[in-house]
């Protein structure tokens, strides 16, 4: 079997590249999901907040999905569900397996990456003490409560502040369980102000920034207690700090990790800071004809910016598609201080239209402050900003005409500007 | 004066509320803002989202959400009201639950087609 354009994962970023690459002529479309539905992990992500820049609606992740996936039934597009791909060549042949249909092996003229995120786990972060149940991702508590309808404990610390363990917590809250504390590492909050205010706050949860989990305690095999300690400036724990809380519950929401090892395997080149393919400004990696968007990429924090995002690595690969390769010269986009990545890593002024889109991260939390781009030496332009967060990704536009002033390479840095 | 963060949007503007000036709101960067900053002090109120059991379906829980903003003190009075209903598959993304749930003149929908 042979597709036009193959797209691996059925969440909010593949659904909106289909579609979109769909939009922009081609017919033989397949998505292939590994779940029993398209959706990803919007499906349990069941509270609102997604779609207030696309939809102009304060949407749940299931209602945002849903508008896709109509969208989607509309068209020719072939969804194949329940059907895991198992790897992919330099070549284009996609690889994959389900117990409907067994091992196939496909072949597309075009690949689009899309296959999301999963959490850090316990392991990857190394907390000291005992190994007991009751310790759960974020991620999989949300699953089994919101699609499976199970209930993780009733007394829950919550390690990180990420914005799915903000919003466990306000969950588990309404579902009547205490929530004691909600502990950070570092000196703010890996989430959305929002989501501090209106699952913290209003529940009067509180928020220990700069603090850690030191210790894990069992009884009978299930966690009874943790200790908690504040840090130093080099997240040391400082003695004498220690707070006890009995629970039962720990939910680590301690960050998220680009699912690439099909990238790896096929050898796209990853961007150690982004764990994601390197892209150029159409999202398409190192091999020609292979794209990536959404949470595979880069982590994003909106799904609005996901499906933008996805929608132009679709009209790439129909553009790829029907007219070839695109050429030219490449610049580089580097992260100059304060600046931890960007994506696109490389742009091609000669495939661009108008503007090309950046986004990035900042490294610390900046008041105001500006977003300088240098070229050769020269600057080239600035962006003033009141506020910058790590928590929050940046998005700069690049208008074609600025591209062609760069000399190699453009670098992206910030000012703070003296209080 | 009350400082709050705008939950209206994902900005998060630091808005100041002045009650003795008929609650004048400052810091907000929309008037979408200033509204919120005013109903947050005068008469508190969030959109409830959660699940309710379904049979029939591929999973055990169909998830839900309030048309509209309900008061805020409501929230854990509504949570009850949602442990009595089963629902059975299907039902489409839309479908009313409890139509004017708690009389606070919003409905409980479904927010999944299952
Ligand atoms: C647990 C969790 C909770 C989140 N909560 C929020 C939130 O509350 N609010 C918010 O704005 N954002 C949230 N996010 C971020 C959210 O993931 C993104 O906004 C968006 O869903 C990313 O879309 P995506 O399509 O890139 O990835 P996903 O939604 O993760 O979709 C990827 C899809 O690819 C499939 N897949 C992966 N590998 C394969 C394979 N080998 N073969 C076949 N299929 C495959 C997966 O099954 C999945 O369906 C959360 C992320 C996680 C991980
Ligand atoms: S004031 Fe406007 S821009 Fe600021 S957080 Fe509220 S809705 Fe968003």
């Amino acid at each position: 079997m042979r597709y036009e354009l193959i797209v691996i994962g059925g969440g909010p970023a593949g659904l909106a590249a289909a579609i979109s690459t769909h939009k922009n002529g081609l017919k033989r479309i397949a998505v292939i999901e590994r779940d029993r539905e398209a959706g990803g992990i919007l499906n349990q992500c069941i509270h609102n907040g997604f779609g207030l820049h696309r939809f102009k609606e304060e949407l749940s992740g299931p209602e945002y999905a849903g508008r896709f996936i109509d969208m989607l039934r509309d068209t020719e597009i072939e969804l194949l569900t329940d059907t895991m791909v198992l790897s992919i060549t330099p070549g284009k042949k996609v690889v994959c397996v389900s117990p409907a249909k067994g091992y196939n092996v496909y072949e597309a003229d075009s690949i689009i990456l899309a296959m999301g995120c999963r959490e850090r786990t316990r392991g990857a972060i190394g907390i000291p003490g005992d190994r007991p149940s009751g310790v759960f991702t974020a991620g999989t508590a949300q699953r089994y409560l919101n699609l499976e309808g199970y209930m993780c404990g009733q007394r829950a610390v919550i390690l990180g502040s990420g914005d799915i363990g903000l919003i466990m917590a306000r969950r588990l809250t309404l579902e009547g369980a205490k929530v004691l504390a909600c502990v950070e590492v570092m000196p703010y909050s890996g989430g959305l102000s929002r989501n501090i205010a209106q699952c913290l706050n209003d529940f009067g949860i509180p928020l220990y920034l700069s603090h850690t989990v030191t210790d894990v305690r069992a009884q009978n095999g299930r966690l009874c207690g943790v200790t908690v300690c504040a840090v130093d400036e080099k997240r040391h724990p400082i003695k004498g700090t220690e707070m006890d809380f009995e629970c039962d519950t720990l939910l680590l929401s301690v960050g998220l990790i680009p699912e690439n090892e099909l990238t790896r395997e096929a050898g796209i080149e990853i961007d150690p800071r982004t764990n994601g393919a390197r892209v150029y400004e159409n999202m398409e990696t190192s091999l020609p004809g292979v794209f990536a968007c959404g949470n595979v990429c880069h982590v994003h924090d909106l799904v609005d910016y996901v499906s933008d995002e996805s929608e132009r690595a679709g009209k790439a690969a129909a553009e790829y598609v029907k007219h070839g390769e695109a050429s030219g010269a490449a610049l580089e986009i580097k992260a100059g201080s304060g600046v931890t990545y960007t994506v696109p890593q490389h742009i091609r002024p000669g495939n661009v239209e108008k503007s090309a889109d950046v986004f990035f991260r900042v490294n610390r939390i900046m008041q105001k402050s500006a977003i300088v781009l240098c070229s050769g030496g020269a600057e080239l332009a600035r962006f003033r900003r009141e506020h910058m967060a790590p928590g929050e990704m940046e998005h700069i536009m690049l208008p074609a005409a600025l591209l062609k002033n760069a000399q190699g390479e453009i670098t992206v840095s910030t000012e703070e500007a003296q209080a | 004066m009350k400082e709050l963060i705008c939950i209206v949007c994902p900005r998060g503007c630091h808005l100041k509320v002045d009650e003795e000036n008929g609650y004048a709101v400052t810091g907000n960067s929309c008037p979408r803002g200033e509204q919120y900053g005013r109903n947050e002090i005068k008469d508190p109120r969030r959109v409830l989202t959660s699940t309710v059991k379904i049979n029939g379906a591929a999973y055990r829980r169909c998830p839900v959400r309030t048309s509209a903003a309900i008061k805020k003190g409501d929230l854990f009075n509504a949570m009850k009201e949602l442990n009595g209903v089963t629902l059975t598959s299907p039902v489409k993304r839309g479908d009313v639950v409890i139509s004017n749930i708690l009389s606070s003149g919003a409905d409980l929908i479904v927010t999944k087609d299952m």
